[in-house]
């Protein structure tokens, strides 16, 4: 390189712009505080656990103890007949049940298609909660009146609807949280990725629990994301990521808690990442052998949410034999009085496909509607050829 | 709607020419002032006043919170106005362009769509989706498509199209004071067309649902919407020449579809030909000529032509004049609707 003698030299490596100076320029963030712990945050097992209320750790037990109970009775529901499908959350109960005992009354949740436990643990009729999974309708409640909005099959789509929700009401100056639920395959969505944002830039009063249970269907983590964690994608929107143990029902309740506290208070979204396993398939028609080994599926036993808070509070001599066994009969008793109603068939109007399709019928509908009403009034009379039918009863 | 009169004898002024354009903005205006609850959301609809300046005004009259700027993302966009409309907001949302729209298709199909059959009734989603559609105006690709066959497929959108100015302010308060989600087609090549219009004499306000005979005639009956009326009334006066004296019928609504008008009209004419700019094949063409033919099949005297725009992708602006119909294409089919002379 030619020197000029009017140059002065530069250090090797240093860039210099003589002629244009760097662009103002800043980042938005200080990105430090909004990363993830390394480690998931753990109560349990931990001084933290000295903190907790007591009278919630025993709720938090009955809760999970009944939603496992809620899980094997709806599956066995499966193998009856009695629901066409369920998505157990056997193995992640601790998110379910936290998600639904942190939010006020006031407070949204959006759940998705797994999400029934936390839907019944927020206090919903269980018939009603299972109306999709049994199929005689979508939704089986008033979303307004529960403040629960429909159980979300397609994936995170549910996402933007929280955020609207919750920029709404603050727009109305209403104290109202909203908390999302999606799974680790939700997170590969587009929708996941522009709810997020939008309640960032929007500073909604929205909190996102991702229950990473190490499958979407058949795919693994490893094949969902490159991420560090699913909590570390938070930070590319301006918003803190939490880590927590998903499987610490009182440590999920904690981050949770923290993360309300702050939207309600005007501190914006938190994304947090409960690292879960679901211990059945997917859901009763998929074959959870073909992509994932019983080594695994024991070892997530050994963590298993149920036992880790029994064996918290035995040892600190909250919970003995008597309270188990008594937690144990509740939750047999609600699968009994659920079986029984579930069993009893669901009364359908033929006709109720056509009520709610638009505020008004349109003239095509209501054609459509006297033919369908025209077929259910042929089948329920006698066939013409079955003379007698009537008097031989 | 008595609320709309009052307003308009409020603010009564003069006829003067006005664009389209300015009387959708007009609409929201209105509807925005006269209740809260109407929000406007989108891509650039604040502080530029939307790239076809039909929001202008909207954020300065009302605040950002009610006029928002959002981040660009369709699918955020309308997935944020579910939120709100179940929160009791009547969001009317932009999508910049036709084809822009496609990243909200699933939030608009399997949400905005089924929101209120799924809940029963008890999530309504009062929502209006302005979707500025079709081609001639020399746009490059991705910005001239004409998606109404989508939007028409799907159970539980009303999708409508206005093709007047009068037409334009009064379907878009139809749309924003409805119950049910509405895609409220804008035909862009008619943003800038004017009128004699002031916001209280013209500005009905019709339900949702009827088609309007633009034009009566005896010969045939031309069926069309949006865009392609002004070609449609430009053929008839051509057609005056030949000795054809044609009636236009204007959908205004897709859906619901107005079949007493329709049937009405092609039964006094006893021939029909639909024209829309969009694809013929899977377009709303082959519905309407069914629907007519199953209806008026013992009064055809020629079976019910379609002009549409050819099945292909939307071509580039150099040649977009080869693909829509035009005037010509038009009275090439009358001039085929004497079908049973020729046969």
């Amino acid at each position: 390189m030619k020197k000029s003698s009017t140059t002065v030299q530069e250090p090797p490596g240093a860039v210099v712009h003589r002629s244009t100076p760097p662009p103002a320029w800043q980042p938005r963030t200080d990105p430090a505080p909004l990363l993830p712990d390394r480690e998931p945050y753990r109560v349990l097992g931990t001084e933290a656990v000295a903190d907790a209320d007591p009278e919630l750790l025993l709720r938090l037990y009955a809760e999970l103890v009944r939603g496992r109970r809620f899980n094997a009775q709806a599956t066995a529901l499966t193998k009856q007949g009695r629901l066409a499908v369920y998505p157990s959350s056997t193995g992640q109960e601790a998110c379910e049940v936290a998600a639904a005992l942190v939010l006020q009354e006031q407070d949204w949740l959006f759940p998705s298609y797994r999400d029934t436990l936390a839907v019944v643990a927020r206090g919903l009729d269980p018939v009603q909660a299972l109306t999709l999974l049994r199929g005689d309708w979508h939704t089986g409640y008033d979303p307004r009146e529960h403040r629960i909005a429909p159980l979300s099959t397609p994936l995170a789509t549910q996402l933007p609807h929280a955020v609207g929700l919750a920029h709404a009401a603050r727009l109305k100056g209403d104290d109202v949280v909203a908390l999302a639920l999606v799974g680790d395959g939700g997170t590969s969505e587009g929708d996941f990725h522009e709810a997020l944002n939008f309640a960032a830039v929007w500073n909604a009063p929205v909190v996102f629990l991702v229950q990473n249970n190490g499958f979407a269907i058949s795919v693994p983590l490893a094949k969902q994301t490159a991420a560090p964690s699913l909590a570390h994608k938070a930070v590319g929107y301006g918003m803190p990521g939490r880590l927590v143990d998903g499987n610490d029902a009182p440590a999920v309740h904690t981050v949770l808690a923290e993360a309300v506290r702050r939207a309600r208070s005007g501190g914006g979204p938190t994304l947090i990442e409960a690292v879960t396993y679901r211990i059945d398939a997917h859901t009763n028609a998929d074959d959870a052998t073909r992509y994932r080994g019983d080594a695994e599926v024991e070892a997530w036993r050994a963590h298993d949410p149920v036992r880790l808070l029994e064996h918290e509070l035995t040892e600190r001599g909250m919970l003995d034999e008597n309270g188990i066994r008594e937690a144990a009969e509740d939750a047999d008793a609600m699968a009994a009085r659920l079986r029984d109603r579930m069993n009893a068939e669901p009364e359908l109007d033929p006709m109720d496909i056509f009520a709610h399709v638009y505020a008004e019928q349109t003239s095509q509908l209501r054609e459509q509607a006297a033919q369908l009403r025209a077929e259910l009034d042929a089948s329920a009379e006698p066939a013409d050829d079955a003379p007698g039918q009537g008097e031989a009863r | 709607m008595t609320t709309v009169a009052a307003t308009a004898a409020k603010t009564a002024k003069a006829a003067k020419p006005a664009t389209m354009a300015q009387a959708l903005q007009r609409a929201m205006r209105d509807a925005m002032a006269e209740d809260p609850t109407v929000h406007v959301l989108g891509e650039d609809v604040g502080a530029l006043g939307g790239v076809f300046r039909v929001t202008d005004g909207l954020a300065a009259e009302f605040g950002e919170d009610r006029c928002t700027d959002t981040p660009l993302a369709e699918a955020g966009i309308l997935g944020t106005a579910v939120g709100m409309a179940m929160y009791g907001l009547r969001p009317v949302v932009e999508m910049q362009f036709d084809a822009f729209a496609y990243p909200a298709f699933e939030q608009l199909t399997s949400h905005v769509a089924k929101m209120r059959n799924r809940t029963r009734g008890a999530l309504p989603m009062p929502i209006t989706i302005r979707v500025p559609y079709g081609g001639g105006i020399g746009g490059v690709e991705h910005h001239s498509d004409s998606s109404e066959a989508y939007y028409m497929a799907t159970p539980g959108l009303h999708v409508v199209t206005p093709a007047t100015v009068d037409d334009a302010y009064g379907l878009l308060r139809a749309a924003i004071a409805s119950d049910d989600p509405v895609v409220f087609l804008e035909p862009k090549r008619l943003y800038w067309s004017k009128a004699q219009w002031s916001p209280e004499a013209p500005a009905t306000v019709e339900p949702i649902g009827r088609a309007v005979v633009r034009r009566t005639g005896r010969s045939a009956t031309l069926v069309t919407y949006g865009p392609s009326l002004t070609v449609c009334m430009e053929a008839a006066e051509a057609a005056r020449a030949e000795g054809w004296d044609l009636e236009v019928v204007d959908l205004r609504s897709l859906v619901p579809f107005d079949d007493e008008t329709v049937v009405a009209s092609v039964r006094r004419t006893g021939r029909a030909v639909v024209v829309h700019e969009s694809n013929g094949f899977g377009g709303p063409g082959g519905e309407i000529a069914a629907r007519i033919t199953e209806r008026c099949f013992h009064h055809l005297e020629a079976p019910v032509l379609r002009v549409a725009g050819f099945d292909i992708p939307y071509p580039p602006p150099m040649l977009e004049q080869h693909h829509l119909p035009g005037v010509d294409r038009v009275l090439d089919a009358v001039a085929r609707l004497q079908w049973e002379a020729d046969s």
